[in-house]
């Protein structure tokens, strides 16, 4: 049986490498002799004629082979003619032709008969589907097929693969097919193969190192065992690298919502406690976006840029004139009425759109992952929040580094009186800074909408964890925010694998409080008499 | 003249207090006479559940109060307040757990049901003891006190104070409201404890025992606001304010602020846990939401209604804002949070003393005719 | 913890059995002795190897330009500031260096700031009640009570310093001047064994400041006072001896004649050309 299998598969391939250069397409009734000897014969006939499906080099081979293993290539009682079935669901069943492709519509279902296929031959199917891959042109579905391979390997295919490496131009096509070719030597017992296991990725390679590691040979054994260690330092590196990613993720989205936080309170003193309620507007705006531009995820989200500073740079200046400038020089009062604020703002919400989450598309460029290799991808929302966020603290520091505002800012942080003395019209500032820190808060809920769902209580589950970073980052100090934020954020996520998300919280909390025993004025304070107050 | 009194005495000399404690006596009695002595289909009956109710603002003056001590006199706004209240309930409410003994759903004579309920095959050791009262009593006082003492000790030590000390205290409820949502803590999770049946020995479905814990609340009240008061009217109370308006000031003339600061925060967060722990039988369960920082935040706003640094007004203010919200949440509930928040900004912008204020602002006016004449009463 | 850390920090336990006189040593002479203190801030070296003996009894003023140090080495004497280098001695015993705020006030050192501090919500009475020399520990000032004695103690100072009529007004409605008064009348009630007076007569009348010479100068011998004071009028009325401080050390050290007539002090006060 081995043998003839193995006799058949070369056939195949042989053929294979000449049809992917000839693209020749059999003509239907060569096609239809084919499918119909596969209807009729024993299962045992089975396997050969799906060889010779496969190496008939039809294009539509593949379409065939995928429905013939997921049960769905039949043939119609009355006409005899060969269909995919599209869906099977209910008395009548979709079906297309097998040949043309066309769509025929509905279909009895006692009309329809199943091309009957068992499990061992389901799996000669797939092995032959990953070979058919092999042969494309286009180079990613190589790969793919390639990394599909490995542990599938038996001795058949073994040899193909070794023939396939010496035509594949593809470096990474030829790696993983080395490494695929490698595991199955590995199996067999080749302590050459070790090598080029060692610091493999791969599940597979690890599950063949393994068993080799526990096996009668020695001196594999001893191999295996070596390389496996060698993965493990890799693999607890990129889980290391990956935990990093987390927490710069969530640091990043801590920094964004912090941020604004600092500026406001570094200069006017006072702690805003609806900041997380613009975070919530901002995210919201995003939403609202995507209504108006049904279809254009991608342009409302950009669009959102803009517009969701806006939105919460007006709510914080209104914020600021009707309530904050008419409690000047009591803190406290205003942390409780902006807290009030919030409530109404979270009702309104609440009210005005729904007590429930909405979900904000995220756009295609967005989704998906980068992957690194084998056990690390990265999430490209999380990126891309990342990169907002270095660019948002990027033009913070402009701002505050290079412009007239940015200089009266730093002015009024220091020593407000003497300010104003100098002619810097205080009252301005103040509506200014509140507008760019609030600003600041309606990007970080533009970037949050991304990662999480947008609803009332958005702003709420951010605003103590803001103000941790701000208390640890030291008050008016940007940097302080980008590093207290960035560092809380790797922190939490350190200590989540082993100590739970709500311990992590806590541990983290109780951190915060016994830092500020040391350091009271936080990682960078300000330093000299006008900080004394 | 007051001032060469036993510190605790003092309060009863002075009029505010006595007109406080003759109105808070006078309305538990009326109360209490209204619900024995007219039948339930009479119009004058106050309804046990009423009764409850009251027992249950009551609690929240007791908060309130504790809460006005440290901001109002020592200016330090703590948001975390619900913490000590919610400890103090816990302590009670692991009492009454104990006190079930074998009359669960699972019928464990030791464990209670959400222990049977989680597998858990022996009591835990900070559950031992709780079955006895003076025990559990004991610790509805220090364990909000200890978790005071420790937390002030490092806020005050480092001179945290101001808006930093605000968010800290609000962070530490946070913390302990997620740590009481698990399970593994052993406080019921997000269930936290409820199904009690009896205190003392009394059942606590009966009308008597309702009555009779409506009425040890008033009582816990006029202690408390006693206490409160006498440590106002003492020297400490002076240096208190000292500390709030000069801090450094109070130090250069040898005060040790933070031992001060430490001193009143430390008996404020008792007065709460004894609050918290009269709360829990009349509403027959604790729940970690009791750490949530909005209960915390929303106590400070009944003080500011009513107006700080008077210990009456934060009475009148928990009153109130709590009828209010029993009378909106029953009419219409999605307006309570736009009325609670309108509340917020209108008292912090409009009214800065409160209530009080314009109650002592008509007084003032009849004091300072006089004040020239006056010998001292300091 | 208040109470638990009063009974177990053994060197308060002196307090009940100290004699109400106060412990500080002057056997050897100088009460004050600031031996290379140097104190920068962000790199600014506001204090820069400054020695400085005050002896036991003396009234010194010290003057010096703006920048030059004055207030900054007050709140080294009181412990607000800790210097990066040096040593700061209370008599012989007492190494200021290893004390806090109050334990230093309790010592004997009181302060007056430069902008009058007092406690506005409380009553002129109550101000000095607070101040009163008692001891200030958390219970015992619970539990304080205030004696006749007391009383007539507090009655005194009143008349000294002008505020009897104004006994149980709030001390916020003080005039600028009221509020200097009043500040050096907690002084006095504090009954320190060394006064640091910061610009005691700015916002004063002609005859108020000449009322407040006679005080400081009543009070030395018994007490010792440090001057920081710009009216070069009232230093004249008052010194003995006057140190000038320039860039955070000592320039000048002598009588208002010498003083006054050292040309580096010229220089820094007149500038360059003089």
């Amino acid at each position: 049986m081995s043998i003839l299998r193995s006799l058949t598969s070369l056939l195949l391939f042989l053929a294979l490498t000449v049809s992917s250069v000839a693209h020749a397409q059999t003509s239907d009734s060569e096609a239809t002799a084919l499918l119909q000897a596969l209807a009729d014969s024993s299962y045992a006939q089975k396997e050969q004629i799906i060889s010779d499906i496969a190496s008939s080099g039809d294009e539509r081979a593949r379409t065939w082979l995928e429905a013939y293993a997921d049960g769905k290539l039949s043939q119609t009682k009355d006409t005899g003619q060969f269909v995919i079935v599209l869906t099977n669901r209910g008395r009548d069943w979709t079906v297309a032709d097998a040949l043309s492709g066309e769509e025929l519509g509905e279909m009895s279902r006692r009309n329809i008969d199943k091309l009957r296929i068992n499990n061992a031959l389901r799996k000669e199917v797939e092995g032959l589907l990953s070979v058919i891959d092999l042969t494309v042109d286009n180079a990613d579905t190589r790969l793919a097929a390639a990394r599909a391979l490995k542990g599938e390997v038996d001795a058949v295919l073994a040899e193909q693969v070794v023939s396939l490496l010496t035509t594949e131009g593809d470096s990474d096509v030829r790696a993983a097919l080395e490494e695929a070719l490698a595991i199955h030597r590995v199996e067999q017992g080749d302590l050459a193969a070790v090598a080029v296991l060692s610091g493999s990725l791969n599940a597979q390679a690890r599950v063949a190192l393994n068993n080799a590691a526990q096996g009668d040979n020695p001196e594999l054994a001893a191999a295996a065992s070596k390389a496996l260690e060698s993965i493990e330092t890799k693999l607890k590196l990129n889980s290391a690298a990956e935990t990093l990613y987390f927490g710069l993720s969530l640091g990043s989205v801590l920094v964004l919502a912090a941020i604004g936080l600092a500026i406001t309170f570094g200069v006017m003193g006072v702690i805003n406690m609806a900041h997380g309620e613009l975070i919530m507007l901002g995210a919201y705006t995003t939403w609202g976006m995507q209504q108006l531009l049904p279809g254009q995820p991608g342009l409302a989200l950009i669009l959102s840029i803009p517009a969701g500073f806006l939105v919460a740079a007006l709510a914080g200046i209104a914020i600021e004139r009707t309530v904050i400038q008419h409690l000047k020089g009591r803190p406290l009062e205003t942390l409780l009425a902006t807290f009030g604020v919030s409530l109404i703002l979270q009702q309104l919400v609440r009210t005005v759109i729904s007590p429930l989450n909405r979900s904000v598309v995220t756009p295609d460029w967005m989704s998906g992952s980068l992957m690194i290799n084998e056990a690390l991808s990265l999430t490209l929302n999380r990126l891309y929040v990342i990169g907002f966020a270095l660019v948002v603290f990027a033009g913070l520091m402009l701002i505050m580094r290079k412009t007239r505002l940015g200089l009266e800012v730093r002015a009024v942080t220091q020593n407000r009186a003497m300010a104003r003395s100098m002619g810097i019209k205080a009252t301005k500032v103040d509506i200014l800074t509140f507008g760019l820190g609030s600003g600041v808060a309606g990007l970080a809920g533009v970037a949050l909408s991304q990662i999480t769902n947008v609803g009332p209580n958005l702003g709420q589950s951010y605003i103590i964890d803001s103000f941790m970073v701000v208390v640890f980052g030291g008050v008016g100090n940007l940097w302080g925010t980008l590093v207290a934020g960035l560092s809380l954020g790797t922190i939490n996520q350190i200590l989540e694998p082993w100590a739970g998300a709500v311990l992590a919280k806590i541990v983290v909390l109780v951190f915060i409080i016994l830092f500020i025993q040391k350091r009271p004025r936080g990682l960078f304070p300000q330093k000299g008499r006008a900080a004394e107050g | 003249m007051s001032s060469s009194q036993s510190w605790l005495l003092r309060p009863f000399n002075e009029r505010s207090t006595q007109l406080f404690l003759g109105i808070l006596i006078g309305a538990v009695a009326l109360v209490s006479i209204l619900h024995l002595v007219f039948p339930e289909d009479h119009a004058l009956h106050v309804s046990a559940y009423t009764v409850t109710l009251l027992g249950k603002y009551l609690c929240y003056a007791l908060l309130a109060v504790a809460v006005d001590l440290v901001w109002g006199y020592l200016g330090i706004l703590s948001l975390g307040h619900g913490a000590f209240f919610a400890l103090g309930g816990y302590a009670m409410g692991m009492y009454l757990m104990r006190q079930i003994g074998d009359r669960g759903v699972y019928g464990d004579p030791v464990l209670p049901d959400f222990m049977v309920f989680l597998n858990w095959q022996e009591l835990p050791w900070f559950w031992h003891g709780f079955d006895m009262a003076w025990f559990a009593f004991a610790m509805v006082l220090l364990a909000p006190g200890l978790l005071a003492l420790v937390f002030g000790f490092l806020a005050f030590r480092s001179r945290v104070t101001g808006v930093y000390l605000s968010i800290i205290t609000q962070a530490l409820t946070f913390a302990l409201m997620l740590a009481f949502f698990r399970n593994e803590m052993g406080f019921g999770g997000n269930n936290g404890l409820t199904d009690f049946k009896d205190i003392l020995g009394f059942d606590l479905r009966s009308d008597a025992t309702r009555l009779g814990l409506f009425i040890a609340t008033g009582i816990a009240l006029a202690i408390g606001y006693v206490v409160c008061r006498g440590i106002v009217l003492s020297k400490l109370g002076r240096v208190s304010v000292a500390c709030r308006d000069a801090e450094a000031r109070t130090r250069f003339i040898g005060y040790r602020v933070e031992r001060v600061q430490l001193f009143v925060f430390v008996v404020s967060a008792m007065l709460a846990g004894v609050a918290g722990a009269l709360y829990v039988p009349q509403v027959g369960i604790i729940n970690p939401s009791e750490f949530s920082p909005l209960f915390s935040i929303e106590v400070v706003v009944w003080v500011a209604l009513g107006g700080r640094a008077t210990l009456y007004g934060a009475v009148i203010g928990a009153l109130l804002v709590n009828y209010a919200k029993t009378v909106f949440t029953g009419v219409m509930p999605d307006a309570w949070l736009f009325a609670l928040g309108g509340l917020f900004v209108l008292v912090t912008v409009l009214l800065p003393k409160g209530i009080a204020g314009l109650l002592r602002r008509r007084k003032k006016a009849d004091d300072d005719d006089q004040v020239t004449g006056q010998e001292v009463t300091a | 913890m208040s109470i638990f850390q009063e009974l177990s920090n053994r060197d308060r336990v002196f307090e009940f059995l100290a004699p109400a006189a106060s412990p500080v040593d002057v056997r050897h002479g100088p009460i004050l002795y600031l031996e290379d203190v140097s104190v920068s801030f962000d790199g600014f070296k506001a204090i820069n190897n400054l020695n400085l003996t005050i002896d036991d009894g003396e009234l010194r003023c010290i003057i010096g330009p703006n920048g030059a140090g004055k207030t900054t080495m007050m709140d080294i004497i009181t412990g607000k500031t800790r210097p990066d280098t040096g040593s700061v001695w209370f008599g012989s015993r007492h190494n200021l260096l290893t004390m806090n705020e109050p334990d230093i006030a309790t010592l004997g050192i009181g302060r007056k700031f430069q902008k009058p501090t007092v406690f506005e919500a409380l009553t002129v009475f109550e101000n000095l009640e607070l101040a009163m020399a008692a001891d200030k520990r958390v219970l015992q000032t619970l539990t304080a009570r205030l004696s006749g004695e007391h009383r007539d103690r507090i009655d005194e100072v009143l008349k000294l310093i002008g505020l009897s009529q104004l006994r149980n007004r709030e001390a916020g409605i003080l005039s600028h001047g009221q509020k200097q008064w009043l500040e050096i009348g907690m002084l006095l009630m504090q009954k320190p064994r060394l006064l640091l007076v910061d610009e005691p007569v700015a916002g004063m009348t002609e005859q108020e400041m000449e009322r407040t010479a006679e005080l400081l100068t009543s009070l030395a011998g018994e007490q010792s006072v440090v001057v920081v004071e710009h009216d070069m009028g009232f230093v004249r009325s008052i010194a003995k001896k006057v140190t000038v401080l320039h860039q955070g050390s000592v320039l000048a050290e002598g009588t208002m004649d010498q003083v006054s007539n050292d040309r580096k002090v010229i220089e820094v006060y007149l500038g360059e050309g003089a």
